[in-house]
This record gives structure tokens, sequence and C-alpha cells, in this order.
């Protein structure tokens, strides 16, 4: 035990005697949260809009003002030709080009029926679908209130709509567990993948093989530090999306608390597996970075919804850890609901944390090649 | 030049003689597109839906058949208790509440507001806005109907109605792969350019190696160059792959010049890995860089406007956006792989390219200090 102490120690003092990377590690988690929390967004604001009016009349100046005004949409500018709309699109002056055809108006107060085209830039895709489902609403609210001037019709049914967990429609909800998950597992693995194969590439390795610590102790010896600093590291988060996103943990702090030190440990096995299975120190972090971040972003549901995927992909994203700790931590800390609801993913998570364990362990070499 | 050349040789011995980093440079990519870009979609599947109908009538029921008759919602559940619909959201089961009262047939009836109660999930902000939408469209057509039917078919097809047409031009079926490939395959050429490059640098300082370098009378800008061209061939490399495969795999369409793609590509490849290098000369270990590429390299991605868009961000990121090389290199992925833009078209990018590629080459040059 005491030497097991002795060898935390020296993990320590390696640790706190590179004094940038002590910077960059506490500092990364909360520069990223903070930039992401303001900027990133997937829903689409004042997206820039033109219009093709060829009928120019009282209606759709009213239409084309009520879009615009929305906040979703921003007037690009109004081109007169079918010809314009390709320059348009093509040159990303505008998302979407609006066309009233000719006699639009009239048409519509006078025949009952008038049609408008929305033509949007399919070359992104969700920028497109947003664009024109919310001018689709913007109109149908137009002709509700066409309806009630003209047609002087009330609608019988009305509804009244709440929205649950998230009433101001907060894009952070969406963006501050994401990013709080992705940048745990990379910097906890990231951290742990590089020790062993440092000792390795140093050559110290050999120092450590002809103590008397046996492998389970050298790995836990490494895991520890790593621990305590990344349970400071989300303790920090957290203050930080409190106090910056007012970001509410609804459910149970200690049991939120519980959880991350749950989803830290998966984290830092894992890097320790990948620091077991590599040579080079370059070749540990080329497989946490470019092998592990793409996935860990795109197949997480942090972005991408995972029940949008073709079939089979909730398979693959299932054996991603972020997927189970985004679940547990908008349950807790938005839902506000408790153990009951997320024991299966703290289940699957202690699962593969004592996997990555036990394969470090396994694979861990006590002799040199 | 002769020098240039040798240090060249030896970056591309070193660089392969890893056997692993040797292969995962271009299995990786391989695997990643394959794997990640039919998995990205944002298309809005079917929305769950749990009714709560307190009422039981025809009407109600019409209603609810209207529901499940559109394309955009499931019934998954139908309850009379509020208390279970809230524990299925909870527990994600569904996504909407629809909340039909008691007296919901009795006020269509005698022609009073009839009142329904909608609870979405709203910790996605934006599904929310859009599945409350979808409803809004199922209960203006069913108010429509009841509408007509109450006054007979003559007056509702006074009714001004507006008809609306969608078209998506350059990606007619809002094929996601069409526009994630781009994105996902600038990542893959962006990470590995840059962690690899700065890597690389920052290795030679740690083990000393780099001190054999200093006493040579190999000139700085020589051995930057040779630690960026290994790096600048591998890319365009991967880029090719990934083009065969965007071909072969998932039948992209090339509407513009392949030699226009690949010369922006050249100088956004210069343009990363003269960031990497001026970053990896702030950086004494591996650990450091990796730290700070994995910094950078997130928030090059996120910012790319590659899964969220970029016009969404605020004005002031936006501006800060234009040193983010990944930002002008999905600009001109997208407009010429997808819309057949030419140069005229994409000349902003390109030049903000050259300048930054320029800018921090030259910057890495200088922070190369041989006598350090």
């Amino acid at each position: 035990m005491k030497r097991f102490l002795g060898f935390v120690k020296k993990e320590f003092l390696h640790i706190f005697r590179d004094f940038r990377t002590l910077i960059i590690l506490f500092g990364i988690p909360v520069a990223e949260i903070v930039i992401f929390g303001y900027v990133v967004s997937t829903d689409v604001r004042d997206a820039n809009i033109a219009f093709l009016d060829l009928s120019k009349d009282e209606i759709t100046n009213k239409i084309s003002d009520k879009i615009c005004s929305s906040g979703f949409f921003r007037r690009a500018e109004d081109i007169h030709s079918y010809d314009d709309i390709d320059r348009v699109l093509k040159a990303g002056n505008a998302k979407a080009v609006i066309v009233f055809g000719d006699n639009f108006g009239h048409d519509l107060i006078s025949g009952g029926n008038a049609s408008v085209s929305i033509i949007a830039d399919g070359s992104e895709p969700n920028s497109a679908t947003l664009i024109t489902s919310y001018a689709t609403a913007i109109l149908a609210d137009f002709t509700t209130e066409l309806n009630s001037i003209y047609g002087n019709i009330n609608l019988p049914v009305q509804s009244e709509v709440r929205m649950l967990y998230n009433p101001e429609l907060k894009g952070h909800f969406m963006f501050v567990p994401g990013v709080i998950t992705i940048v745990l597992i990379l910097i906890c693995a990231l951290m742990t993948s590089v020790t062993i194969t440092r000792e390795k590439e140093f050559g110290t390795m050999e120092v450590l093989l002809v103590s008397p610590l046996k492998p389970v102790q050298i790995i836990f010896g490494k895991v520890m530090p790593y621990f305590f600093l990344s349970f400071i590291n989300v303790i920090t988060i957290l203050l930080f999306s409190w106090f910056v996103f007012s970001l509410p943990v609804k459910g149970s702090i200690a049991l939120l608390l519980a959880e991350s030190m749950l989803y830290i440990l998966l984290s830092l096995s894992f890097g320790i597996l990948i620091s077991t299975v590599s040579k080079t120190m370059q070749q540990a972090i080329f497989i946490t970075l470019i092998g592990m971040m793409l996935p860990t972003i795109l197949l997480s549901g942090f972005i991408f919804p995972i029940e949008n995927m073709p079939k089979g992909y909730d398979w693959v994203a299932a054996i991603f850890p972020p997927k189970y700790f985004i679940v547990i931590i908008k349950n807790i800390m938005i839902k506000g609901t408790g153990f009951i609801y997320i024991w299966k993913e703290t289940l699957i998570l202690a699962a593969m944390t004592v996997f990555f364990i036990v394969m470090s362990v396994r694979n861990f070499k006590i002799r040199l090649q | 030049m002769r020098t240039i050349l040798y240090l060249i040789r030896k970056e591309f011995i070193q660089i392969f003689r890893n056997k692993f980093i040797g292969r995962a440079i271009f299995a990786v990519p391989i695997v990643q597109m394959l794997l990640l870009v039919p998995a990205l979609t944002f298309e809005l599947k079917k929305v769950n839906l749990c009714v709560i109908d307190r009422d039981m009538t025809p009407e109600s029921r019409s209603l609810i058949s209207q529901l499940s008759g559109s394309t955009f919602f499931r019934i998954t559940h139908t309850t009379s208790s509020e208390k279970e619909a809230l524990a299925l959201m909870n527990n994600n089961k569904c996504d909407l509440i629809l909340h039909l009262p008691g007296e919901f047939s009795k006020n269509i009836g005698k022609g009073e507001p009839a009142k329904v109660m909608v609870s979405v999930n709203a910790i996605n902000a934006v599904t929310a806005q859009l599945s409350w939408a979808y409803l809004n469209g199922v209960l203006r057509d069913y108010n429509m109907n009841l509408v007509a039917g109450n006054a007979g078919m003559a007056s509702a097809s006074s009714v001004p109605r507006i008809s609306i047409v969608n078209r998506y031009w350059y990606n007619e079926m809002l094929n996601y792969k069409y526009y994630m490939l781009p994105g996902i395959l600038g990542i893959l050429v962006t990470a590995i350019g840059f962690l690899l490059a700065g890597l690389n640098l920052v290795r030679e300082k740690e083990i000393g190696t780099i001190e054999q370098i200093n006493v040579t009378p190999v000139r700085k800008h020589h051995f930057i160059i040779a630690k960026m061209f290994p790096f600048l061939v591998i890319g365009l490399i991967d880029l090719a792959i990934g083009m065969v495969i965007g071909k072969i795999a998932f039948d992209i369409p090339f509407e513009g010049s392949i030699a226009l793609l690949f010369l922006a590509s050249s100088i956004f490849l210069i343009a990363v890995l003269g960031l990497a290098l001026f970053f990896s000369t702030f950086s004494s270990s591996q650990q450091q860089f990796m730290f700070v590429a994995f910094f950078f390299l997130i928030i090059f991605i996120l910012m790319s406007g590659i899964f969220t868009p970029f016009e969404s961000m605020p004005v002031w990121a936006q501006k800060i956006d234009i040193i983010n090389p990944v930002v002008h290199l999905m600009k001109i992925n997208r407009m010429v792989m997808l819309k057949g833009s030419a140069f005229s078209d994409i000349s902003r990018e390109i030049y903000s390219l050259i300048i930054i590629a320029i800018a921090f080459t030259a910057l890495a040059v200088v922070r190369y200090r041989k006598t350090a």
C-alpha cells in the first residue's frame, strides 16, 4: 500500500510539474462550453431570403414584410427574373427565393387560390428544411389572418402550447450537456492515453517494470491523479454552466456528481486501454483524437438525433459511451428525473468501465519487446 | 533545393516508419467516411405523439385519425391520465402530448372555441418548434374542414388559400449525404494534417533531435517547408480517396471543376499546416500540443458551418471565424461540388485562404528559433 501511494505521489508530481498543460487542461472545457453555448445553434436565424415578386401588389408586400419581420429571415435583395434565382443562390447571397406569380393578390382574393413557390438552396439540407418550414408556417398564419378579415371565419379548435423543460426554447439546453459530454470523454481519454506510452517512449517504463508494483497497481496509480483532476474539472464545468447559462440542476446534485465520476472513470480507463496498445505517443494521440473525435461527436446524439439515423445505426451508436451520458445528464439536469429513469444507462456505463479496466490489465505487457 | 529534398525524404521515412500511423492516415478516413456519412441526417422522422383523449367522441377521434394519417406523427400511446403521459415523456417514449379536454366536441357543437393543450419536449428547441408547426398545420386543416362542413362547400371554396410549392435546388431530394460528405472529408483531412504536422515538430523538440538539425546549415524556412510538404501530399491523397469513395459509394455529383477543388484544398492545407507548426512552436511536449490541437480542432469543426448553419452564429462569431480555414474550405467544397460554382464565385474564400496560409507559415518560420 505504501508503495502504491508513493507511485501515486510520483504521478501527481509529473502532472503538476507541467504547469502549461495544467492551465490548458482546466481552460479548455470552460472556454469550449462558453464558446459553444453562445455560438453554436442548429436553428436558423436571420437567413437571407430574396423575393421574386412578379405581382407587386398590396398582398405580396404584406406577406414579404411579415416574412422579413419574423426574426427568421432577412431581406437579401429583390430580383426581377427567373434567371436571377440561380445567380443569387449560387453566389450564396440568399438561402432561398420566394416567388410570387403574376396577379397574386387578385387571384387570392377573387379566385380564392394563389400559389407561391419557395425555392431553397438544397446544398444545405438542414437550413433548407427549416427555412421552408418556417416560411410555410408564416404563410399559413397569414392565410388565417386573411380568413378572419375577408371570410369572417373564426377557427373552432384553438390550441395552447406548453414547451416542457425548456420554455424559452434556449439552444443551450441542447448544446451545453453535449459539449460537457464530448469534452470530458476526449480530455480524460487524451490525458491517460499518453501516460503509459510516454513511459515506454522515454524508456522509464523499464524502471517501473522492475519495481515490485503489479500491473493493476500501475494502472490504478496512473488513473488516480487524473480522476482527481477531472473531478475538479467537472465541478468547474457545472458551475460555469450554472452561472453563465443558468442551466439548472433540477434533479439531485449528488446523483449528478456520482454519475459524472462514473463517466470520468470510464473515459480515463478507455485512455489507459489505448495507451497499453500503442507503441508511441503519436500513435496514442492519433487513435484518441482522429479515431474517436468524430464518431463521439456525431454518433452520440449530441448534434444528430440517433432516432433519425438509418436502421442499424442505433447498434453502432450503442458502443459509444457519450450516448448514455448525454441521456443521463439531460435527465438529471433538465428534466429533473431520478435514478429510476437512468439506471439502465448507468449500468451500461459501469459495465463498459469494468471492461476497459480488465482489458487494460490484460494488455499490460510486463516484458519489454 | 537539394537540402529540402533530403529533408522531405527524411520526413517521409519517419512518418511511415511507424506502421500503424502509416496505415491509419489512409484507413481512418475511409472507415469514418463510410461509417459516418450515411448516419448524419437532420431529417425529422415521425414524432412520437401521446394523446390524452378525455372526450372520446367522433369529433375527437376524427382529429386523432387525421393526426395518425399525417406523415409527421406516430401515435405511440393513448391514455386518459396526464401523469402517465408525463412519465412517458420523461422516459423519452414520446416527444409530444396532445390533450383533448372533455368538453372538446361540446364546444365545437356550440360554436365556442374548443381548446386543446399541446405539450412539447423542448430540450431540442429546433425540433420542438418544427413538430409544433407540423401539429399546427394538421389542426388548421381540421379547422378548415370543420368550417367547410358547417357552412357548406360553396363558401369553403371562397375561403382564400395560398398553395405553396417547395423546391430544393442543387439537391432536389435533400440528400444529406451530398452535404455531409464534403464536410466530413474536410474535417478528417484537417485533423490528420494539423495533428501529425504539429506532433512531428514537437516530438523532435521533446526527444532532442531538433538540436541536431539546428546545428546543421539547414535554413529555417527549409526546415518548415520540409515539415509541411509530406502532410500536404498525404492530405491531398486522402482528399482524392475521399472523393473516389463519394463517387462510388454515395454517388455524389461533381458539378464543378476538380482541378479548382484541388487547388483550393492545397491552399487550405498549407494554411492548416502553417497554423499547426505555428502552435507547435509554443509547445514543449507532445502532450501540450495534443491539448492545443484538441482545443482548436473542436472549435474549427463546430464553428465551421458543417453541422450547424454558419448564419445562425452571432455576428461577432462569424467575424472571428474569418481566420478559421475550415469555414472557407466548407464553402468552397460545397459550392464547387454541388452547385458547380466557378472561380469567380469563390474568389473571396480563396483569397482569404491564401492570406491565412501565408500569414501563419510566415509566423511559424519567424517563431522557430534555431538557437533555442
